[in-house]
């Protein structure tokens, strides 16, 4: 018995790790019914994978059965892997007893579509009620929208999850026609569009009514797979920006596409995933999250793609020479977010400690400013006077000397061809 | 001038009491364990006093924010030698100047202290992150830790509010003792037992399931890694090896 369930955690976890996120934030759930489990506001990682991503929930498929045949899928219908599914039960005593030992924030709840999407998204549900309802679990739960699934059901469902997801996959439409010609974005829209209509219901009326209930209090994110099909950078982040002001999306995660099929449509096997394009397309999200960045100012039709060799804030910042250098002492508090070297902590300290006197230069090292990178953008108390003024090539090569890249090793973004 | 303190939050708030009753200029505060006298400074030994000490934190508590108030706590827990100097010269250093000082992060002193708060909330949020509860035969959740800094004072209510229908105890072995949770209250306890059995209990006082339960977790993060993308520098900096003893995934076997 503990054998075969071994045996399936390890497939049905195996199948899920691709859904990069493992968020547990942005939930206030309290333990108020002397149940076990609450929210915590910033999420908390309980340990980290190999690879150096966090694992803060159990994230399981329901099953791998799957009935479309999606290239990008491990559990597309036509690949020849093994098969399992967990009864309700199981996910259930899984998910208590690994977050009764604190191995876990939650669960990350998704699922091979099988028979169809109501009957698939109703036994999601089934785990879910029986943990809020038959456990007292107040943890975090993560559940994947079914694309297709009744309105009932999702809006039930909402009830119960903390977070919903479902993904776009493909940046663009073309791209996803291309590999999974069953799918369409509006698929992915209509469900957002609902449960994103629902939340802002519920939160209108928990002014007025004080016991409503909570509504996927850590809102939707989504997903999209960068690398397989030849989308530019700005493609990507267009169509993030747009998902994130329509569906006020919590997050859009970017997958660098790892090789597991033989599609020819796609990248060969053993072709290293795009990690760096990856990091570097997190880095603008986080600009336009946090730094006030127009998605535009970063990518444009002169730069449909991010620099490899250097971030898209310093890249940016080179581009736009005419906005430096930037005063410490008198700038406002949005122009310091935009000096290279310098991020949203280190400027809210500037921010305070110039109040008290003119900042120097060993005082912005103390507060923790990357002053090697910035130094070519600022001026502070006692920044020496320069007579030349560096081209943005100079001052590129400049902090190209003297930084390395932590992915020298790995910055093989060519495709291999022959193997 | 040195004051010698014995280390207690209430010798520190005193040691500020009598600097400012007596007004000697420059001091140092020292501790006590260490401090070593010499023939050209004068010292003074603080003799605790609970009512100086509480006039000293009201009168904190008026100038600082909650927040800040929060980041004195957990910069004293911290335990550095060097942070009761710090602590001491930056409460006079909030006194002697009007409301909001504590926004000048170019004062060393500020600077310190946030710092050191700093490292004591990540261990504190490692330690939330990082226990491991073993399920003993006596139906206790079971963890035992040796955190950098003194953060049990810190991750209580967490543990509490969360764990609201098990009995627990998290027990801190470098400083000897721990939390004990009797699904009412948490107690403050201390064990006379060997320190192996503290680190880890022996097989015969767990429950039967324990040890499924450590291999199905095993099993799950050994799948839910993507070997192509393996980045151990990564991984490191995430967790760094000193807490591998408490993970079960990390654990031979």
């Amino acid at each position: 018995m503990s054998e075969r369930l071994r045996e399936k955690l390890s497939i049905l976890a195996d199948a899920a790790k691709y859904d990069v996120s493992c968020s547990s934030s942005g939930s206030d759930r309290k333990n108020t019914n002397k149940g076990v489990g609450n929210g915590h506001h910033s999420g908390i990682c309980h340990t980290y994978t190999e690879d150096g991503r966090c694992v803060s929930l159990l994230k399981i498929l329901l099953t791998n059965h799957c009935i479309f045949d999606c290239a990008y899928c491990v559990s597309r219908k036509s690949n020849d892997i093994q098969r399992a599914a967990f009864t309700v039960d199981e996910v259930v005593e899984l998910t208590m007893n690994f977050y009764r030992r604190n191995f876990i924030e939650g669960l990350f709840l998704s699922s091979g579509i099988f028979k169809n999407a109501d009957y698939t998204m109703e036994r999601l549900l089934r785990v879910v009620k029986k943990l809020r309802l038959e456990q007292n679990y107040n943890g975090y739960i993560h559940l994947k929208t079914i694309p297709g699934a009744s309105d009932e059901l999702i809006h039930e469902a909402g009830l119960y999850a903390d977070r919903m997801s479902i993904n776009l996959e493909m940046p663009t439409e073309t791209g996803l026609k291309l590999l999974a010609p069953d799918k369409s974005h509006k698929d992915v829209i209509k469900p957002l569009g609902f449960v994103q209509n629902q939340i802002v219901q519920f939160k209108e009326e928990k002014k007025l009514i004080k016991s409503v209930p909570k509504f996927v209090p850590a809102g939707q994110s989504t997903q999209m797979v960068v690398g397989a099909t030849p989308e530019t950078d700005k493609e990507i982040m267009y169509t993030a920006d747009a998902f994130y002001k329509n569906f006020a999306l919590r997050r859009v995660y970017y997958s660098g596409y790892i090789p597991i099929s033989n599609d020819t449509r796609m990248p060969v096997l053993g072709t290293q995933p795009p990690l760096l394009r990856e990091n570097r397309l997190y880095q603008t999200d986080w600009l336009m999250r946090f730094y006030g960045f127009k998605v535009q100012e970063i990518l444009n039709d002169a730069n449909p793609h991010l620099d490899i060799d250097i971030d898209p804030k310093l890249s940016w910042a080179l581009r736009n020479l005419q906005h430096f250098p930037v005063d410490i002492n008198t700038a406002p508090y949005r122009m310091i977010l935009r000096i290279p070297g310098i991020g949203v902590t280190s400027a809210q300290k500037i921010v305070q400690a110039r109040q008290f006197g003119k900042l120097h230069i060993y005082q912005l090292k103390n507060i923790g400013v990357a002053y090697s990178r910035a130094k070519h953008f600022i001026k502070c108390a006692d920044t020496p006077f320069q007579m030349k003024d560096f081209q943005a090539t100079q001052i590129k090569a400049f902090i190209l000397a003297e930084s390395q890249s932590k992915y020298l090793k790995t910055a093989t973004n060519q495709l291999i061809l022959f193997k | 001038m040195i004051y010698v303190f014995d280390g207690s939050l209430e010798g520190l708030l005193t040691a500020v009491f009598e600097w400012f009753e007596r007004k000697p200029g420059q001091v140092t505060l020292s501790l006590e364990k260490i401090y070593q006298p010499d023939a050209f400074t004068e010292s003074l030994a603080i003799q605790n006093d609970r009512a100086k000490a509480d006039r000293v934190w009201l009168g904190l508590q008026k100038k600082l924010s909650k927040e800040w108030m929060r980041k004195f706590y957990c910069a004293y827990l911290s335990e550095i030698p060097e942070i009761f100097n710090s602590l001491f010269l930056f409460t006079i250093y909030i006194f002697q100047n009007p409301a909001g000082a504590e926004k000048n992060y170019g004062n060393e002193h500020v600077l310190t202290l946030s710092k050191a708060a700093r490292s004591v909330e990540r261990e504190k949020h490692r330690m939330e992150a990082f226990i491991r509860f073993q399920h003993t035969t006596e139906g206790i959740y079971y963890c035992g830790i040796d955190p950098d800094f003194n953060v049990l004072p810190l991750i209580l209510n967490h543990f509490k509010n969360r764990y609201a229908d098990q009995k627990w105890i998290i027990y801190d072995l470098k400083r000897h003792y721990g939390l004990f949770y009797d699904l009412n209250i948490v107690e403050e306890i201390t064990m006379d037992i060997n320190t192996q059995a503290l680190k880890q209990p022996a097989p015969h006082q767990l429950n039967e399931k324990e040890e499924l339960y450590a291999h199905l977790w095993k099993d799950y993060f050994k799948s839910t890694n993507i070997v192509s993308r393996k980045n151990t520098k990564l991984h490191i900096r995430h967790v760094p090896k000193r807490y591998w003893k408490y993970l079960t995934e990390k654990q031979i076997g």
